[in-house]
């Protein structure tokens, strides 16, 4: 009960926020509209008209007029808070509301499924129209699947002790004699083995957790993780450790780029496309969920890549 | 009239032979040409073979995966002694019969329960991260060490009941003879009980060991990069299973062997234990 009214409110100030969006902006968008209708409708009573998709994404989503979105299982903060992505907390699932929106889902309308890693993957058919959970577009990852536009581009930084001989690292080569963990399959191993090029192999785990025990126990000194991740990490998870650096992208180090996974060919991947596109140029809804839910993890001092 | 019967039987069991082996190998063709034929046709092969079986994936993750694969075949080694050893060990403590020492069987029992009743990943995790945890130095608190000795552990606890029902196994009356002669009960268990029990169990010890040498994967869980983790590795950076399969392959090219030796052992050990052999 408590849920479905906040759940109400929570529709009605977004369909406040894209009506004054739409009257600054003059933007008479079919989306735009259909979301308007929504949330009006929304409004006066509970079960009113739902919008089910545009154009665009008409007959290319799993289930007709839903839009199923996977995350990861759990999700982690602060992509997604309290693992709840329906709460719409969390800037992946702001991110994915968004977009929902923008091809004209009503939020009833977007159903969440959780899959980890190799499920988003995998060859068969896919119980997701598209997945979220900071997949990095690689090259290599396209001959598999097919990726969004990015929707949020990071470095990657380097978490330890306060008091172990991490801290204070200013370049690459500060850090050359340390024992590095990091979480398998992420672009942040490669960073390792690529970028930092340590004496000793990594340790890889399967989630941050491991990695974490591993710190805490010592049998490594640092780990390497995306930007926003290692904020949260340092902040909440691990006590007494923080952000060292950031590494900044330069030549020959790419940075990380997120999107969202697709089965191969997929279709849907325009309107998606679209949709961030929008959404990023348009009503700078992008930059305003970055700076609602990231903007206190961009901070670190940046350590020169050598 | 004792030849002639005896040979209408050897024809008869001869045809009758030859039939097994034709129907053997029809069935075997069908089942082949069913799969051959059936699995390019089903709609997303074209998706799977490039997951799964895409050569050159294979060719490019092999040299990694082998390299990776020398840290399975080191921790198997350092471990193996350790589980015998300690397994012996049990096995003994548990077939102790002096009254005085109850506490030590009460120990060793427990010691097999609990061994093998958690599974190993588990207990990886928890002596792998936890004993470190407690403050170790480096190096004294490495991944590997530790992962071995959790996997050393529950691994004794599996060979202390091979070894146990060895010990078992040999007849209550080796042990009377043993002792009228004069040998003390150490001595009996030394000369007389164990060098027929340990004989006995070859076999299954070996089965052990194939199993071992796949859970020797489960190390990675807590860090250190072995076949399994520098699969999952290529897995994620290529968004393709080939590696995987590579992996299995390397493993069976090793367990195989084994299984097959094993096999041989327990034949050779029945035909020399049980006399003429009944088709």
């Amino acid at each position: 009960m408590k849920q479905r009214s906040t759940r109400v409110r929570l529709i009605a100030l977004g369909a406040a926020a894209i009506i004054g969006l739409a009257a600054c902006g003059g933007s008479d968008d079919a989306s735009q509209d259909a979301s308007e209708d929504e949330g009006i409708e929304t409004e006066t009573s509970d079960s009113g008209f739902l919008t089910t998709g545009n154009d665009c994404t008409a007959g290319k989503t799993l289930a007709e007029g839903k839009l199923t979105i996977a995350t990861g299982n759990p999700a982690y903060e602060p992509w997604v808070v309290g693992d709840a992505p329906e709460s719409k907390e969390g800037f992946e699932a702001a991110v994915a509301y968004g977009v929902a929106a923008e091809m004209g889902f009503s939020d009833e309308n977007v159903v969440w499924v959780r899959t980890g890693f190799d499920e988003a993957i995998q060859p068969g058919a896919k119980n997701f129209d598209f997945n979220l959970q900071q997949f990095s577009i690689t090259d290599e990852r396209k001959q598999t699947v097919s990726f969004s536009d990015p929707y949020y581009t990071t470095n990657q930084a380097v978490v330890g002790f306060a008091d172990s001989p991490v801290a204070g690292a200013t370049s690459t080569a500060d850090l050359k004699g340390l024992k590095f963990g990091a979480q398998a399959g992420t672009t942040s191993l490669d960073f390792i083995t690529n970028v930092i090029k340590p004496d000793t192999e990594p340790f890889v785990y399967d989630d941050n957790a491991g990695a974490k025990a591993a710190l805490e126990a010592k049998q490594i000194d640092a780990i390497v993780l995306d930007l926003p991740t290692a904020f949260y990490v340092s902040a909440v998870e691990i006590e007494g450790s923080k952000v060292i650096g950031q590494f900044p992208a330069t030549d020959g180090v790419a940075a990380d780029q997120f999107g969202m996974v697709f089965d191969l060919g997929n279709p849907l991947v325009e309107c998606v496309n679209e949709a961030l596109s929008r959404m990023r140029d348009l009503t700078a809804e992008l930059a305003t969920f970055e700076e609602e839910w990231l903007s206190t993890y961009v901070q670190a001092p940046v350590i020169a890549v050598e | 009239m004792t030849s002639s019967s005896s040979s209408e039987r050897r024809s008869f069991e001869r045809a009758q032979r030859r039939r097994s082996t034709l129907i053997a190998a029809a069935s075997t063709t069908a089942v082949l040409a069913a799969v051959i034929f059936l699995v390019p046709r089903m709609p997303r092969w074209d998706r799977v073979k490039k997951s799964f079986f895409d050569i050159d994936q294979a060719s490019d993750s092999f040299p990694r995966l082998v390299d990776a694969f020398w840290l399975d075949v080191k921790i198997f080694v350092w471990t193996v002694p350790a589980i015998f050893i300690v397994g012996l060990l049990i096995a003994i403590a548990r077939n102790t019969r002096t009254p005085a020492l109850f506490p030590l069987r009460a120990l060793a029992a427990t010691y097999t329960d609990i061994m093998r009743g958690i599974p190993v990943i588990l207990w990886i995790y928890l002596v792998g991260f936890g004993v470190p945890g407690l403050g170790l130095e480096r190096p004294y608190n490495s991944p590997l060490l530790w992962g071995s000795v959790a996997l050393a552990m529950t691994y004794s606890g599996y060979v202390a009941e091979v070894f146990r029902a060895g010990i078992d196994s040999v007849h209550e009356g080796q042990r009377a003879a043993a002792r009228s002669l004069g040998l003390s009960s150490t001595q009996t268990m030394r000369f007389v009980v164990l060098p027929q029990a340990i004989r006995r169990v070859v076999p299954p010890l070996l089965n052990d060991l194939v199993s071992l040498q796949k859970d020797v994967a489960l190390v990675s869980l807590i860090g250190p990069i072995e076949i399994l983790r520098q699969a999952g590795i290529d897995k994620a950076k290529f968004a393709n299973f080939t590696p995987y399969v590579v992996a299995a392959l390397i493993f069976l090219s090793v367990t195989i062997p084994l299984t097959r030796l094993t096999d041989y052992l327990l034949s050779r050990e029945r035909r020399r234990t049980s006399g003429t052999r009944v088709a």
